[in-house]
């Protein structure tokens, strides 16, 4: 177990490393970020000591180290746009994001388990189909026509969701909180669905199928054979042997969550890290975007170490020296 | 009074196009204490009237007509509470595999107490010790640490054991064993069986035992009923019944056991209800080269063979564990002969199989094939050349034809993969091949799917013998067929032999069948040949405890009419 996780962390280095050097031999495509920081009336030699002071002259597998030297240390530059301390920004917009992804992630995987318990159940039934059909819609539809739609329905016409923002926060430590006021939770309703649709509907149908999958294993035919009830047989034999391929998609979803939120950001106006992003490639800001870029793969590391560990506590034959005698 | 009747049963199911018969008015009584046998061949209904029995009939499945009465109350047309009360509780069921039957997730002590919590209820100290009552009654040992372990870390004789003890959480009147020791090995069979028959006997429990096996019902049944296409054919006493059969079907079904006591040159083959199927043997041989097989010299000349998997994965070289499957085997296979290797699951039978077949890599030793060291080939037309010689025959011939590919595509593949031939030839020598094997030239059209498990196997030898090897695998041909169908192909095989002079390589863990099969036959156990000897000496004379054992445990048949069987022994 110590090995295992001794070994998925050096393959998170690894991966992390990669991420970088891919990052920034990117950026020089990106733009010219001295473009964007000097005005009109600039000189070439206003741009050259510019240059050198922001190490842009130098090659980028130099840059990259230097980003690397500072990372370690916990230092991620200084933001070209605003001049603050990259980490102090991330810090201060982290908040917003992770809420979102918290409740649309919650949102997600209860409903979806919840829908994809009972369309297996009920697969002949008048209210599973029409669960189903409505769920393509949710696979097919892009996320920004959603939210779109949403902010139309909810905020324009019925004016009962505010379109746009956070409402108002508290703060509790560095920590910016929506879910203490009215506001901020009304504001966080129509974000969360927006994003965790998507996700639902691919929990809900993959759950669907797996469960079906199951409810034909010898196990359950087996329990039925018992006399056990039909509620001890699909919540408890069932659902739990449909949990682990779940798992594995389910924690990539959850990646991704944080990752699309770019898109649900844009379109709700929401102050998270994806706007930050968004803001940041417009305005060639490059420490911002390596260190975003990082803190989502650090994301998807840290989330896929605890699937794995997930599965251990799921399945017993996963658990190592114990060997049939 | 009988314990469970059943009388003038049908089950239908019907389908779109029309309305198929499971079972056909079927009458059926078990006395407590009684091993009541049910035999027949697959898709004969004796599983449909288990599941008729415990109101587990899969839809659109019904009982048509016909009243189950257990005790003398009907339990045939009870409302869906009412039949879960019973099942478990009064009726208890033991599926085929062990290895599937439980839940993986859950611990044997969860499992147990939750079957006994839902039909009897009681504090949590008195459900924990009914588990381990049970455990311990089933034999297994150790109950204390056993219950909190999970399946996978039993064997599968033990999980069976467990099965067993689920299935008497609650003491049940009425037993219902469907095929409950095809998918163990001979000895844990033995032990199985004998659990069954003494909880019979103990607790004057009705077993109604399922199974294909006329071995395991001469055993231990004490009344044999057999079915043929949903209706019942033959019933009486088991001695009677195998002694004396009346009926055709029976007893072309006996005669095509493979018996371990007298050898036959050919199997009979079953006659009733007209699905001989014709192999054209001459027509192939005609066509086939002509070798004269050099009987002095091996084909196969294996050494100090060895085969280590990797158990445990570890960071460092030290942390890591090997398992070895093979272990320093040395044999030499004769030319035109059929060698059989023997052993029960995990002796390492198929490993060397496909180590010959050059679908695993050797560790240590070696293969030569006529002279020429084959293990360490690497060069692409030489292992080409050698694999166009070697062609296999797997055990499942659900899993080994690809099912998204259409016959005759299967069965060029070979040709066209060595690029024997080209376009109309190609067309021409599959159509033959498939018309040889008894299928008829249009069956390439079709998909494997199409076809029933002794067809499908049919298609496999056809693809085996594209290329025109001259050296056949076969990894357990039969296990998962029929009798009747398992003595058409071995019938095959044996042709295969004698007019082709093909050399075969026969892997088994059913000794009657070796015994049929092999002029020499090496004993497996843990990695390594205990025992290598010709067919009749072993059978006749073995030499080590481990062979004698093998053959101690092996179903007795004498009591088995041998009408029909055309014996030379």
């Amino acid at each position: 177990m110590f090995a295992f996780i001794v070994r998925r962390m050096f393959q998170s280095v690894i991966v992390l490393l990669v991420v970088g050097l891919v990052a920034f031999s990117m950026f020089r495509f990106v733009g010219d970020p001295i473009d964007n920081m000097l005005g009109q009336e600039r000189t070439q030699a206003d741009i050259d000591r510019l240059r050198t002071e922001l190490g842009l002259d130098q090659p980028f597998p130099v840059q990259y180290f230097k980003f690397l030297q500072g990372a370690v240390q916990g230092n991620f530059g200084v933001s070209y746009r605003q001049g603050r301390p990259v980490s102090t920004i991330i810090a201060e917009r982290a908040p917003a994001t992770l809420e979102l992804a918290f409740v649309s992630g919650f949102l997600a995987i209860t409903l979806g388990i919840a829908l994809g318990v009972f369309t297996a159940i009920r697969r002949q039934g008048v209210a599973a189909n029409i669960i189903m059909t409505v769920s393509l819609i949710g696979v097919s539809l892009p996320t920004f026509l959603i939210g779109i739609l949403l902010i139309y329905i909810f905020s324009v016409e019925l004016d009962l969701l505010p379109s746009f923002g956070r409402g108002e926060t508290v703060m509790i430590g560095n920590w910016s909180t929506g879910f203490l006021t009215a506001s901020g939770l009304k504001a966080l309703i129509l974000p969360a669905i927006t994003l965790g649709l998507y996700q639902m509907t691919l929990i809900m149908r993959l759950v669907r199928s797996e469960m079906l999958e199951v409810m034909r294993a010898d196990y359950v035919r087996f329990a039925r054979a018992r006399g056990l009830s039909d509620r001890v047989i699909n919540f408890r034999h069932a659902l739990k042997n449909t949990l682990v391929p779940v798992i594995t998609i389910t924690g990539l979803q959850l990646g991704s969550i944080i990752a699309f939120a770019i898109i649900t950001e844009t379109v709700f106006q929401w102050p998270g890290v994806g706007l930050l992003f968004i803001n940041a490639i417009q305005f060639v800001d490059i420490p911002v975007m390596a260190a975003y870029l990082m803190l989502i793969s650090v994301m998807f590391v840290t989330i896929n170490l605890i699937v794995d560990l997930l599965y251990y506590a799921i399945d017993p034959r996963l658990r190592v020296d114990a060997r049939a005698t | 009074m009988s314990l469970l009747t059943i009388n003038d049963l049908t089950v239908e199911f019907p389908t779109r196009r029309q309305l198929f018969t499971a079972v056909d008015h079927v009458d059926l009584s078990v006395e407590p204490g009684e091993i009541h046998g049910l035999v027949g061949e697959s898709g004969a209904g004796k599983s449909t009237i288990g599941a008729a029995i415990m109101g587990l009939l899969d839809r659109p499945g019904r009982i048509a007509s016909g009243i189950i009465r257990l005790r003398g109350d009907q339990i045939s047309g009870l409302d869906a509470d009412a039949m879960r009360g019973l099942r478990g509780k009064k009726i208890s069921m033991i599926f085929q595999d062990p290895l599937t039957s439980l839940n993986p997730l859950f611990t044997v002590r969860e499992q147990l107490t939750e079957t006994i919590q839902a039909h009897l209820g009681g504090s949590e100290v008195e459900v924990n010790a009914r588990a381990r009552d049970l455990i311990d009654r089933v034999g297994i040992p150790d109950p204390d640490t056993r219950l909190d372990q999970y399946p996978h870390q039993f064997s599968g004789g033990m999980r069976q054991r467990v099965v067993i003890a689920l299935a008497l959480c609650t003491e049940p009147d009425v037993i219902i064993a469907d095929e409950p020791t095809t998918a163990l090995d001979v000895s844990v069979q033995a032990q199985i069986l004998d659990l069954i028959k003494g909880l019979a006997q103990e607790r004057q429990v009705g077993v109604i035992l399922i199974t294909h096996d006329m071995g395991v019902i001469a055993d231990t049944t004490d009344k044999v009923t057999v079915m043929y296409a949903g209706k019942v054919v033959e019933t009486g006493p088991t001695a009677q019944v195998m002694g004396q059969p009346h009926h055709e079907y029976t007893k072309s079904l006996i005669a095509a056991v493979p018996r371990p006591t007298l050898k036959l040159h050919r199997f009979p083959q079953i006659s009733y209800g007209g699905r001989e199927t014709r192999f054209a043997i001459d027509d192939m041989a005609r066509h086939w080269p002509k070798v004269e097989n050099d009987t002095s010299k091996p084909v196969f000349e294996i050494r100090n063979l060895t085969k280590k998997f990797l158990q445990r994965r570890g960071l460092l070289p030290w942390d890591r564990t090997y398992f070895t499957a093979v272990d320093d085997v040395s044999f030499d296979i004769r030319a035109g002969e059929v060698f059989g290797v023997v052993g029960e699951s995990g002796s390492g039978k198929s490993t060397i199989a496909r180590m010959i077949a050059g679908l695993y890599p050797v560790d240590g030793g070696t293969i030569t094939f006529e002279g020429q060291v084959v293990s360490d080939l690497t060069n692409r037309a030489a292992l080409d050349a050698y694999r166009k010689n070697i062609q296999m025959i797997f055990q499942d011939p659900f899993s080994s034809l690809n099912p998204r590919m259409r016959v005759d595509d299967i069965v060029a593949e070979p040709i066209r993969h060595h690029k024997l031939m080209g376009g109309a030839d190609i067309k021409r020598r599959v159509d033959e091949l498939l018309d040889q094997v008894g299928l008829g030239s249009g069956a390439g059209m079709k998909y494997p799917h199409e076809f029933s498990g002794g067809q499908r196997q049919r298609i496999s030898i056809a693809r085996a013998l594209a290329t025109q090897p001259r050296f056949l695998i076969c990894d357990e041909p039969t296990s998962a067929l029929d009798v009747s169908i398992q003595a058409q192909i071995l019938n095959i095989l044996k042709d295969l032999q004698e007019h082709l002079g093909l050399t075969l390589l026969f892997i088994s863990h059913d000794l009657p069948v070796v015994r049929q099969m092999c002029d020499r036959v090496a004993v497996m156990k843990q990695g390594k040949v205990v025992e290598l000897q010709n067919t009749d000496d072993l059978f006749a004379n073995p030499q080590t405890d481990y062979a004698r054992e093998l053959l101690r445990l092996m179903p007795r048949l004498d009591d088995l009419s041998t009408e029909g069987l055309g014996a030379e022994a």
